[in-house]
């Protein structure tokens, strides 16, 4: 295979994690909207943590973006 | 159409001479970041130059971010962390105000570059560990060693724990990184797309109708954008911020 070819396939490919990343995202805030939807009064509590999880999840979905990106423009 | 990198380009402003081979120089970077400061510290100063009991408009927007801040890392890391308000209160401001520097149109974005936010990870990873040596001496080592976990695990348990320390100054720095340079990046690409389908637009005939439609779908997405970007550029001062609270937790508090 050409190799500039594989560079961007390998690129869209790294961009699968991004997805995978997001149901991460998508299941924290879900989870956290449906317990606070249960108990209001203890949801102002977990606010920070709920970001820290989705953060930490975000965080490897970031790591599959700059893959992309250094394939792209540095590789 | 417009390269969507070229936002990040830096230039030289003032040429400074030269360190062994590498230029020094008064960039595009280095202006906006002493932009932030200047903004910042004239902001905070004239906000709280006449303190009153009943606070005026900007007395009260400086006092909500103080108590912001402040709620954020007693609640993260214990009253004992307040020793490093300064620190978090600076980084909090300085990112905040970086990124939304960064949203105004032609400005450029200080914390779009690796280099600046992975400066700002090891201030924080390195603060962590000597704060962590000073209060607790080689028992800050203890972090390493969970608790409760059967000895035959410990090893593995151990080496696990020493790389998601040593990962924490990487995925801080690229979080605050990659998600300011994405942004912008799509930001600049749907303005890409409204310029060429206006083109298309201002052509006439049938394909001038198709381009209307076409440049007002991705203006709408463009402005869209723009106030999700607002939500980003907060979210992720506030994100660094609260991960800072938690490694400082680490430091003070080590031991699972």
């Amino acid at each position: 295979m050409d190799p500039v070819a594989a560079k961007y396939i390998g690129a869209g490919l790294a961009c699968l994690g991004m997805g995978l990343a997001a149901m991460g995202v998508g299941n924290i805030f879900g989870n956290y909207l449906s317990g606070a939807l249960r108990n209001p009064s203890a949801a102002d509590a977990q606010f920070g943590r709920t970001f820290i999880g989705a953060a930490l999840a975000e965080g490897l979905g970031i790591f599959s973006l700059v893959v992309a990106l250094v394939l792209l423009f540095v590789a | 159409m417009a390269n969507p990198i070229e936002q990040f380009e830096i230039k030289t402003l003032v040429p400074l001479g030269k360190i062994g081979g590498t230029e020094i120089a008064f960039t595009n970077s280095a202006l906006f970041m002493v932009g932030a400061v200047a903004l910042i510290t004239i902001g905070l100063t004239a906000a709280t130059a006449r303190r009153s009991l009943v606070p005026g408009r900007f007395q009260a927007g400086a006092e909500v971010l103080y108590e912001f801040v402040a709620k954020t890392l007693r609640e993260a890391a214990g009253h004992d962390a307040m020793q490093f308000f300064p620190l978090v209160f600076s980084l909090f401001t300085f990112v905040l105000t970086c990124n939304l520097l960064g949203l105004v149109p032609g400005f450029f974005t200080v914390t779009s570059h690796v280099i600046v936010t992975a400066s700002l990870a090891l201030l924080v990873i390195g603060t962590v560990i000597v704060a962590g040596f000073v209060k607790h001496g080689f028992h800050f080592l203890g972090l390493f060693v969970p608790s409760g976990v059967p000895f035959w695990l410990l090893p593995f348990m151990i080496v696990i724990e020493v790389v998601s320390f040593l990962s924490r100054p990487i995925s801080l720095s690229l979080r605050l990184f990659a998600n300011m340079l994405a942004g912008h990046i799509a930001l600049k690409v749907f303005a890409g797309f409204i310029v060429s389908l206006g083109a298309l637009a201002a052509s006439g005939g049938v394909t001038g109708i198709l381009g209307v439609a076409g440049a007002t779908l991705p203006l709408a997405m463009a402005v869209g954008l723009t106030a999700l970007e607002f939500l980003v550029a907060a979210l992720q001062a506030y994100v660094f911020t609260i991960l800072t609270c938690i490694y400082l937790h680490d430091a003070l508090h080590p031991g699972h």
